[in-house]
């Protein structure tokens, strides 16, 4: 077995007559970065799901520090150490921020309750930069603090690997770079990523490796310079096709 | 916050001692009343313990009375009366059982007429027994139990329903559910066995439904599957928790007391008109207090005190 932290191989997913993820393979070694790139409809959301479980593949395997996590239910796999973000931010509307961050502290992999918990969901709150905010309703904040909310919430399930779908989108010039410092710090206190992004900078400096997918298949894999060169790479996002 | 939840116990204290006097001092058609109120409170507010929080709006409610109703006349000359309870408990949680691990998986509008059909489905079963195995259709329900001591029971149900609420909003189940109503996909991606957090409170609430059927058939005498699996009475267990406010543990008492008192007076007055009327009831509910009398109350408290608070416990 690889040593890496994630190794998906052979995964597929038909919906109807598309299929929208055909034999894909990746990995995440430990403490990595990884871009999962592509452009719009080739699958790398359909990926994320096939990983955390929202989807379960037709075939192909997805292993997870030498276990395999393939087609659990959702909640499995958020307990033993994947949490996620999603394309669409989804907050818990109706609860205040503190209640959103407990909700993935008290169900993920430390399953904690009580004051301790809630000091730690305090905590989380003010990394992200919502101190203050923790009696506030979600359905309150801007969509830049949501996406800070749903952050925290993956947080505190205190994953080993995270998914990002796009979490930097939408962010204004000083959002990103202190959010693409956020991602850093993250890497650097050793939690693995995979991260579908389309923000170039964002790319650049955080990614180790970068995993491009078009029409549901890999077409390359490596750092990010040498990927984004790649003819293929080029042809399938600025092809004549999409001219 | 200690002293104020000090004063809360208290009271709630002080009021259980005043109810559990009324049999003491009302008889006749005060106590049969009491005895409405009551009932209605436990299976509204038992209905809003799992459709509160997960929105899940189920109209099995009678199908669990109706069994519990049945139990006894099945038992209840069989068994001493708390054996009778405990069965008709057994039996209810069971079938909550079943039917929750079969069908909350599905949701939004699939789950409302799935519930209501369950209650059809028990009905027609109960039905298709008695008619082709005992041979009648009725039964007699004698039981040695005082109008006060049925009074009673219920009001010792109401407590206990009470009390599982408050136990259930401070515990992680609690904030599973709510996360569940909000949003069940993230309730899964954060860790939340969403079908066991639902299946547990269905078949909770499905237990005090049930008892309180159970305890409620002495009152009736006689019974047969169209009296014990009236639909109406989903529907009004329903119309109460809505207009009171499913999502606050308060809110459900507070639509049952004026909505009792108005069934009370309209199945007296216009027995013949009883349905259409109680359906108009329900639209008004829906449309003129979507978040019930303990929304309007906090939204009242709300623009008085500020923003609104965190977690209060």
């Amino acid at each position: 077995m690889s040593s890496a932290l994630l190794a998906v191989s052979g995964l597929s997913r038909r919906f109807g007559g598309l299929l929208a993820v055909d034999d894909v393979g990746l990995t995440v070694e430990a403490g990595q970065i990884v871009g999962l790139l592509g452009p719009n409809g080739s699958g790398k959301t359909t990926v994320l799901n096939l990983i955390s479980g929202a989807l379960a593949p037709d075939s192909g395997s997805v292993m997870l520090d030498g276990t395999p996590i393939t087609g659990l239910a959702p909640h499995r796999i958020a307990r033993r150490g994947v949490a996620r973000t999603f394309q669409i931010v989804r907050v818990l509307r109706s609860m205040t921020c503190h209640e959103n961050v407990l909700a993935g502290t008290a169900f993920g992999a430390l399953g904690s309750w009580g004051p301790a918990a809630r000091r730690s969901a305090d905590d989380l709150l003010a990394r992200l930069g919502l101190a203050g905010r923790a009696a506030t309703p979600a359905s309150a904040l801007t969509y830049i603090d949501q996406k800070r909310l749903e952050l925290a919430r993956a947080l505190a399930l205190a994953p080993r690997l995270l998914l990002l779908d796009e979490w930097l989108a939408g962010l204004n010039p000083t959002e990103l770079t202190t959010g693409i410092e956020l991602v850093r710090s993250l890497r650097d206190e050793g939690l693995s990523i995979l991260m579908v992004e389309h923000v170039m900078d964002a790319i650049r400096s955080l990614c180790d490796r970068c995993t491009v997918m078009n029409v549901g298949r890999v077409i390359a894999d490596g750092p990010p310079d040498v990927v984004l060169a790649d003819p293929e790479v080029v042809r399938a996002y600025l092809g004549s096709d999409d001219a | 916050m200690t002293p104020r939840r000090l004063i809360v116990s208290a009271a709630a204290v002080v009021a259980v001692g005043l109810l559990a006097c009324v049999p003491l001092v009302f008889g006749g058609y005060g106590l049969s009343l009491a005895i409405n109120l009551m009932s209605y409170t436990v299976l509204a507010t038992a209905w809003a313990l799992f459709s509160g929080p997960t929105r899940y709006v189920s109209l099995a409610t009678v199908a669990f009375f109706g069994i519990g109703a049945y139990t006894v006349a099945v038992f209840g000359e069989v068994f001493a009366w708390p054996v009778v309870l405990v069965i008709a408990l057994a039996i209810g949680v069971v079938l909550a059982l079943i039917v929750g691990l079969s069908t909350l998986r599905l949701s939004g509008v699939y789950f409302v007429i799935f519930t209501f059909g369950l209650a059809e489905l028990v009905r027609q079963l109960v039905t298709w027994y008695e008619v082709n195995v005992t041979r009648t259709l009725g039964r007699y329900v004698f039981i040695d139990v005082t109008t006060a001591q049925i009074y009673w029971q219920l009001l010792a149900l109401a407590v206990l329903v009470f009390i599982a609420g408050i136990l259930i909003r401070r515990s992680r189940l609690g904030l599973a559910l709510r996360v569940i109503g909000d949003d069940e996909t993230v309730a899964r991606h954060v860790g939340i066995d969403t079908t066991r957090a639902k299946v547990t409170l269905f078949a909770l609430s499905a237990a005090f439904i049930t008892v309180t059927g159970a305890v409620m058939a002495p009152r009736w005498t006689y019974i047969d599957p169209a009296i014990a699996f009236n639909a109406t009475v989903s529907f009004q267990v329903l119309i109460m928790a809505l207009l009171g406010g499913a999502h606050r543990l308060y809110g459900p008492v507070l639509g049952v007391v004026p909505l009792a008192l108005l069934f009370e007076v309209l199945t007296a007055n216009f027995p013949n008109h009883f349905s259409i009327l109680v359906g108009a009831a329900f639209m008004l509910v829906v449309y003129a207090v979507p978040r019930g009398v303990a929304g309007l109350i906090e939204e009242g408290r709300g623009s008085l005190r500020g923003p609104r608070r965190g977690l209060s416990t």
